[in-house]
């Protein structure tokens, strides 16, 4: 009855993980959850901070700013990272469930805007970028470049970076106006395929946070006032006057005690802050080398 | 007495499961309509099965289904135009024609594409199938419906081959041998009399493949560009109704209107699929009569 | 005659070359997948953390986690589905519960996976306050994988002749007791091959547990069923679209033993049908 044995070994392994299901009280478990943007700083962050506190373990799952905040309204994770700030009616439901959510910048990430590498466009205007991405030019040609008909490349509809892109970039920071983007812009699901697509399209034109740029892509410098062009980095971010920039954040239920308190202090210490320059992200305040 | 005692409650258990059973269906259907409800108690429900603009995060947003289903009709209808006469024709082939050896061979090769992950297509359809379609059609980009159709098609086979070789094999030896009796060679048998003889089960395939392409996710959402515009043509990006769910819901804040809209266009996957392979079985049940 | 003969041959030749349209591409992905992910298999590989960014080391808690989803999915699909399937051939009459349970069959099999992800994230996750954990995945795949199960155990059921049934029961054994002894024991290796079949499916399925128990990075085993894992397939998914310029060879190398654990599963599971071919001798 070899078959007896292999349910008795199931069980049993059934059993052993229900068995550690008492989740003691000093647990030394860190759940992060959130934005896909800041997924990949938040993933180096845990890795360096578990290497300094090898008894605490973090997890960390993307899916989005709006799961993390979910999750942490239900109370099933410590941090939610979150590249837009948390809505009314989000914080309002977390008040309603006793949380007080906290919120807490812990760095900068600026818009890159990017093109094909053979691409002769070197940089463009804010209200270039308008009139690109709501539809209104359609060829490359009115900006310098081949005669080819521009293929628009966008974040899936509900990722932060899309709905900031919108704010600032269609709507032009404008409450009241209703633009929205070119029906035929493509809503890729990440910003990598953002990035292969643009590198293996001569037309195409996207846009994601500064973590993502490389140099299959040419990264554009922008401008507001079409004299100054410049391009999203460190220090122009830092100086804003890089016009694509928004804070990122970290939301806690309540101020950050214990091991939790421990990964905040870590992100904002100038190591955990050396992480997001890693990821192509800004810290909040320039490193001393 | 003790071994009547089990007896009794293995039955019990035997009774139970069937009945748990279908407290699933209703279950995934209750929890569906559920929030379905509570989006059509603040969005007219015409609104969202008629509307044409899939605006989830503006204000005010629409929840205009058609572009998703158009999106979702327009690559099954092309997946379905190319797996269905490959896969009979192959189903032909091993099912009557392929000796021995061959037979069993092909078959197990059609189960490893069954289990091929559709993650792993969909990651194939990135790094190659797209650019070679876009290459080949001189296409603005390669994330279009058509890359989609190509993959969706190629998972569907292994659906519509084996149901229909099942088909096929279940056919009575007396119809074949009383054509050969009457002269008839072997490929005019199976084309006059083996074919139309299968037709039912064959139809139960198709149903079959359309739910399995319909209900697919993972690859659609890679490959397909999900822009929510109403297709005119395959070459076009496109966006499906699986992959509208799987794309917003980490965004989506808990409780909002958006959240509740996904799981209404869950609930209309659902129905399809259902009426889909309702209506398979009823040509399955007629084959077997 | 001779026209009807040459059409034969143009059609059987025809017919051939559509097999091979079919086959061709399976190899060649096959092809694809081994070459370019060759160069990433090592023992690191499968036995190490990811490490720096997800750019370097392996794909251990992904494998570990795929695996541990697995044998939770069996746990509760294969007790449910074959005591169903042992409902429906040996006890049911035909009436209105049992016809419920068929179409209750039919449908599930047809239900989305992206839907039962849905159901999964609301009923285990939100509702039952299981969070996102492996109870929630392997319920959520559990009951997607019945189907498989109830209908590969039903054929093996019904596959066992009725004279054996009918003697067992004219010996004064009891409706349980011939099952259990009489019909059980011939039917198991097809009830292994369906149930092997459709776990596998289980293994390399993305969208049934991106909201329900998939993490992005989390670098040691599980403690209880109340924790995330990563899983393969959905490290596969966030590799190639979510992480920066990771080398081409780890996605492919993570695709390929993706690919590989599934197809030992398939192997299995056809060494498991042709034994039971030769042993059947009714």
């Amino acid at each position: 009855m070899k078959k007896r044995t292999l349910y008795l070994l199931c069980f049993l392994a059934t059993f052993y993980f229900f068995d550690g299901c008492k989740r003691s009280a000093d647990r030394r478990y860190i759940q992060i959850k959130g934005s896909d943007t800041m997924v990949n700083a938040a993933q180096l962050l845990s890795e360096k901070f578990m290497q300094q506190y090898q008894d605490i373990f973090v997890a960390i799952t993307g899916g989005g700013s709006g799961v993390g905040i979910a999750s942490l309204i239900n109370e099933t994770c410590d941090i939610a990272t979150a590249s837009r700030e948390m809505k009314p009616k989000e914080i309002e439901m977390a008040r309603k469930r006793g949380g007080n959510p906290v919120e807490i910048v812990v760095a900068y990430d600026g818009i890159a805007v990017i093109v094909n590498l053979k691409n002769p466009v070197e940089q463009l205007t804010m209200k270039d970028l308008n009139r690109i991405f709501t539809g209104q030019a359609g060829n490359w040609k009115e900006f310098g470049g081949p005669d080819l008909p521009i293929v628009l490349l966008s974040r899936e509809v509900s990722s932060g970076t899309h709905i900031y892109f919108k704010e600032e970039v269609i709507r032009e920071g404008k409450r009241d106006s209703t633009a929205e983007f070119s029906p035929d812009a493509l809503l890729l699901t990440s910003s990598q395929t953002i990035v292969e697509e643009v590198a293996n399209n001569q037309a195409a034109i996207g846009y994601f946070g500064m973590g993502y740029i490389s140099d299959r892509a040419k990264t554009l410098k922008v401008g507001s006032d079409g004299v100054h062009f410049y391009a999203p980095d460190i220090k122009n971010v830092l100086s804003k006057q890089y016009p694509l920039s928004r804070p990122l954040y970290f939301y806690t239920n309540g101020d950050p005690v214990g091991i939790v308190k421990q990964f905040v202090d870590f992100t904002l210490s100038p190591e955990g802050q050396r992480q997001f320059a890693e990821t192509g992200f800004v810290p909040r305040e320039a490193l001393s080398e | 007495m003790n071994r009547k005692w089990t007896e009794t409650v293995i039955e019990a258990a035997i009774r139970l499961s069937g009945f748990l059973l279908i407290a699933f269906v209703f279950l995934i259907f209750l929890f569906l309509l559920k929030d379905s409800l509570s989006l059509f108690r603040v969005y007219p429900f015409f609104d969202f099965i008629a509307g044409t603009k899939w605006l989830p995060i503006s204000e005010p947003p629409s929840f205009g289904i058609v572009p998703l289903v158009m999106g979702s009709f327009m690559v099954t209808a092309g997946a379905i135009a190319i797996c269905v006469p490959i896969g009979v024709a192959a189903a032909l082939y091993i099912a009557e024609i392929a000796p021995g050896f061959l037979k069993t061979i092909l078959k197990s090769l059609i189960e490893v594409l069954a289990s091929i992950p559709s993650v792993v297509l969909g990651f194939i359809g990135i790094v190659w199938l797209g650019p070679f379609v876009k290459n080949l059609f001189h296409l603005r980009t390669g994330m279009c419906g058509l890359t989609g159709v190509f993959l969706l098609a190629f998972m569907a086979l292994p659906t519509i081959i084996t149901i229909s070789e099942d088909a096929l094999a279940s056919v009575p030896r007396m119809y074949k041998e009383a054509a050969y009796g009457l002269g008839a060679t072997k490929w005019q048998a199976l084309w006059r009399i083996v074919l139309p003889a299968a037709s039912s089960g064959i139809m139960a395939a198709i149903m079959l493949g359309i739910g399995r392409v319909i209900g697919e996710t993972m690859v659609v959402m890679m490959v397909t560009g999900n822009a929510p515009v109403i297709p005119t043509s395959l070459l076009q990006p496109l966006r499906t109704l699986t992959a509208t769910i799987a794309g917003e819901m980490g965004e989506a804040v808990s409780g909002s209107d958006h959240y509740y809209a996904l799981f209404a266009v869950g609930l209309v996957l659902f129905i399809i699929t259902f009426i889909l392979n309702f209506t398979a079985e009823r040509f399955l049940r007629r084959t077997r009569r | 005659m001779n026209g009807a003969k040459l059409r034969e041959k143009i059609a059987f030749t025809v017919l051939g070359f559509v097999t091979l349209l079919v086959i061709l591409p399976i190899l060649l992905i096959l092809y694809y997948v081994i070459s370019r992910g060759w160069g990433a298999m090592s023992w690191e590989f499968l036995t190490q953390n990811p490490r720096n960014g997800m750019k370097e080391g392996g794909i251990f808690p992904a494998l570990v986690g795929t695996i541990l989803l697995v044998i939770g999915t069996m746990a509760f699909s294969l007790p449910l589905g074959i005591l169903s399937a042992i409902y429906l051939v040996e006890y049911a009459r035909d009436n209105l519960f049992t016809r419920m349970i068929k179409l209750s069959v039919v449908n599930l099999s047809g239900i989305p996976s992206i839907v039962y992800g849905l159901f999964g994230f609301t009923v285990f996750v939100v509702f039952l306050h299981f969070g996102a954990s492996i109870l929630a995945g392997s319920l959520t795949l559990a009951i997607m994988s019945l189907p498989v199960i109830i209908t590969s155990t039903k054929e093996a059921l019904e596959a066992v002749p009725m004279s054996y049934r009918e003697i067992s029961l004219s010996l004064g054994a009891t409706r349980w007791q011939t099952i259990r002894y009489c019909v059980l024991p011939y039917a198991i290796p097809g009830i292994l091959t369906g149930t092997v079949l459709s776990l596998s499916r289980a293994a390399g399925e993305t969208a049934p547990i991106l909201f329900t128990v998939a993490a992005f990075y989390l670098p040691h085993l599980p403690r209880s069923v109340f924790d995330q894992v990563m899983a393969l397939p959905y490290h596969l998914y966030v590799i190639s679209t979510q992480v920066p310029n990771v080398p081409e060879k780890f996605s492919f190398g993570t695709g390929l033993v993706l690919i590989a654990l599934v197809c030992l599963m398939n192997v299995v599971s056809i060494v498991l049908r042709a034994h039971f071919r030769k042993k059947k001798q009714w």
